[in-house]
């Protein structure tokens, strides 16, 4: 069988091995933490702790603010410094909770929980919702929510995405070669809500390690595969990812679940082991440092709310000429201007570069060589999304499907002109979107 | 340390090949046919003519956005390629100042008064050519070869309506009278693999509109399927260095890869029913100009679908 796969995409220079190979080390704490309020798309969480508070590691300070939303957790024992904005990895200023760790780690009452034998379907889904687990991949949208489609019975396929098809984060790959059992153990749990579904373990083929230890572990697992994806950018994109897997093929106004899907990353696959087997909130995660702006590339196991700053202080600091550093992937991360803020839910890497590449270029006039067309993956015309764009021709914009764009940035990455395509066919495509609520 | 950092949307890497280095390999490929061009008509000085032409089309670009106060940007070569592109299409013996002429006719008509690089909506080189035609028929139809001034293998084929005359394995090299650089179909083969290689073309133009070609004239050429009228037909005119260089132009054809083979047969349709029925022997120039015209229209009903939108998978 051919490795699966989705037409467009883009093979870029995929810089894994700064880190690949680097065991994940845990790293503990020493300034305070810092827990925005909204790491997850939805209503933000409500704070449940008072300043001066003495909070515990795995203790609850925030609660959800509505069904799609999501808790949050201390990471660590000590006090509450203060609840005020503090800036978080994508530029914006949220509310947060500020906690100054006592170096003790004493641990909350964890969730509680039974066998998985004994948990009815309603226990366990509530569990993903008390943890506070959201999509760790980088959309943040809560498990609980994803996890609950209306026909639950009509999810034939349940997919981790082990792709990581963004160039430089090895974290899920880290992870894969080290907590491989978790990762199994997380989706026979999302198994038990789907009575008719399969697993499978999406993993591209750059990853045969993860591939050889993943076919062992399910080998007595008659629900679950692994699946050998071509490695290609995005290919850990939602809706590339179900294509290949699946052959079935959904839009923007589609859900996975629409066509008999539920995608999860690797990381919030095994939160979910953690929260359901051990009782454990969701409170920490692995983070790639990476790029040959850091003095020690590596993958570290932090918790949440650690400064970003003294998380690349232990992959061995920034090197001078450190120009760019982005909060996860060169594809789709954003661009920081600080490293005063704190690991969220959805960090799944920093990277930091010594060049950057946007700078050196200017952007020139569209040759119309077509090759932002092969690159889209949702097969657009992202050379005209841009003018239609420039010239805020909303109308235009619409009728050429601007609104199927997931800004995973492959026009751009090919554009011989150097376009800034994505970030115009991006701000159009909100404005676009915000309208067609109004309407 | 220095805390200033970048910010830019993402994404934040950026593919090696540009504008710059696609012309540049645009102009290597074009290398071997220029240089057997140069070699073939040395006796008439072609060398010269190249060089005016070329010089002339890249000093036009940069006078005019110097005066316009516009970035300059003959570094792109763009302004190199289409230079080059309309000496290839000039007979040797042209007179050095119809190259100057056709280059500023290309540059600064066609190219620059229609917005610059990216939205001319005909080939440059192609209008320029037609545009000498027209004004000086005369020079731009008179071939020399060998000190003989004689026709085209194309209009002798024409004029007998039987390839009793022509030898097709010189066509094939290039030894037979024609423009600077149409004459060597072998030479140009050498550049458009390259650019095949390099992925900076791929066949969806230049394969629908030969293999168009080839069906037309076998239909209605005369000859039925006669393997060395095709040849002769392929070898001769511009047909060659049209497919491979000027059909395949990037801002005249279309950008999506259906309306790229509809544009291929329109091509090769085109082009067989001037050859053969049109008034001259020839009608490569005026088939690409044509389509290109078509292109918007060609490029409005091949809209792909989206993906998830019931479109191709």
């Amino acid at each position: 069988m051919g490795l699966l796969t989705f037409k467009g995409g883009i093979h870029p220079n995929d810089g894994k091995s700064l880190a690949k190979d680097k065991a994940i080390v845990e790293i503990l704490p020493k300034g305070d933490l810092v827990y925005p309020l909204s790491q997850h798309i939805g209503a933000p969480a409500s704070p449940i702790v008072k300043v001066g508070d003495q909070v515990l590691k795995g203790q609850k300070i925030a609660e959800a603010g509505g069904f799609v939303s999501a808790p949050v957790y201390s990471s660590v024992s000590g006090k509450v410094k203060a609840i005020a904005p503090n800036f978080t990895p994508t530029g914006g200023k949220v509310n947060s909770i500020v906690i100054e760790n006592d170096g003790e780690y004493t641990e909350a009452e964890k969730l509680a929980t039974k066998p998985l034998e004994e948990l009815t379907k309603e226990e366990i889904l509530n569990l993903i919702a008390d943890a506070g687990i959201v999509g760790m991949g980088g959309a943040g949208f809560p498990t609980r929510v994803k996890l609950s489609p209306k026909e639950p019975d009509k999810i034939d396929y349940v997919i981790a995405n082990c792709a990581e098809c963004e160039p430089y984060i090895t974290a899920d790959y880290r992870r894969m070669m080290e907590n491989p059992e978790e990762l199994v153990s997380g989706m026979k749990v999302i198994l038990r809500l789907f009575d008719n579904a399969k697993g499978v373990f999406a993993v591209e083929d750059n990853k045969p390690d993860c591939i050889a230890k993943l076919e062992e572990l399910t080998k007595g697992e008659p629900r679950m595969e692994v699946a050998k994806l071509m490695t290609k950018y995005p290919q850990g994109g939602e809706r590339q990812l179900i294509y290949a897997v699946t052959k079935r093929a959904i839009n923007s106004s589609m859900l996975p679940a629409d066509v008999g899907c539920v995608v999860d990353n690797v990381e919030t696959i095994i939160n979910i082991h953690h929260a359901v087997i051990n009782g454990r909130p969701s409170i920490e995660r692995v983070v790639t440092v990476s790029g040959d702006g850091v003095n020690e590339p590596g993958n570290f196991k932090v918790p949440f709310g650690i400064s970003q700053r003294e998380l690349v202080e232990a992959a061995g600091g920034l090197k001078e000429e450190t120009q760019k550093i982005i909060s996860g992937g060169p594809m789709m991360g954003f661009a920081m201007f600080t490293l005063d803020v704190p690991v969220t839910k959805t960090s799944s890497s920093i990277l930091c570069l010594t060049k950057d590449e946007v700078a050196m270029y200017e952007p020139g006039a569209c040759i119309n060589c077509g090759r932002c067309i092969e690159a889209c993956p949702s097969r657009l015309i992202p050379s005209r999304l841009a003018d239609y764009a420039e010239r805020h021709d909303e109308k235009a914009f619409e009728k050429e499907f601007g609104v199927e764009c997931m800004e995973c940035g492959s026009c751009s990455y090919v554009c011989p002109a150097r376009r800034q395509l994505k970030q115009a066919i991006g701000s159009m495509r909100k404005i676009a979107l915000a309208n067609r609520k109004k309407k | 340390m220095n805390e200033q950092f970048n910010i830019s949307a993402s994404p934040h890497i950026r593919a090696k090949d540009s504008t710059g280095s696609i012309m540049m390999w645009v102009i290597i490929a074009l290398l071997p046919t220029t240089l057997f061009g140069i070699w073939n008509f040395r006796d008439q000085n072609a060398w010269i003519l190249v060089v005016v032409t070329v010089a002339a089309a890249v000093l036009t670009e940069f006078i005019y956005e110097k005066l316009m106060h516009k970035k300059v940007t003959i570094s792109d070569f763009s302004a190199a390629v289409t230079g080059l592109l309309l000496a290839l299409n000039l007979p040797p013996s042209a007179p050095w100042w119809m190259g100057v002429l056709g280059s500023v006719f290309a540059i600064l008509v066609v190219k620059q008064l229609f917005g610059g690089l990216g939205q001319n909506f005909m080939n440059p080189a192609l209008a320029a050519r037609c545009f000498l035609l027209i004004s000086f028929t005369g020079r731009m139809t008179s071939f020399t070869y060998d000190g003989i001034t004689g026709a085209t293998p194309l209009a002798t084929m024409r004029a007998d309506g039987s390839i009793a005359n022509v030898d097709t394995m010189n066509m094939f090299i290039g030894q037979i009278p024609g423009t600077i650089g149409e004459t060597s179909t072998i030479a140009i083969m050498i550049g458009a693999i390259i650019l095949l290689l390099k992925g900076i073309i791929d066949l969806r133009i230049p394969g629908t509109y030969l293999v168009t070609f080839v069906i037309f004239i076998t239909i209605f050429g005369g000859h039925g399927f006669d393997w060395q009228f095709i040849t002769a037909h392929l070898c001769g005119g511009g047909i060659m260095l049209g497919a491979w260089f000027m059909a395949t132009d990037y801002v005249t054809s279309p950008i999506t890869k259906k309306g790229q083979i509809i544009y291929g047969i329109l091509l090769g349709v085109l082009t067989g029913l001037f050859r053969l029925f049109g008034g001259s022997a020839e009608g490569v120039s005026y088939a690409i100009i044509i389509s290109n015209i078509l292109v918007p229209l060609i490029e409005k009903v091949t809209l792909p679908k989206p993906f998830g939108k019931g479109g191709e998978k």
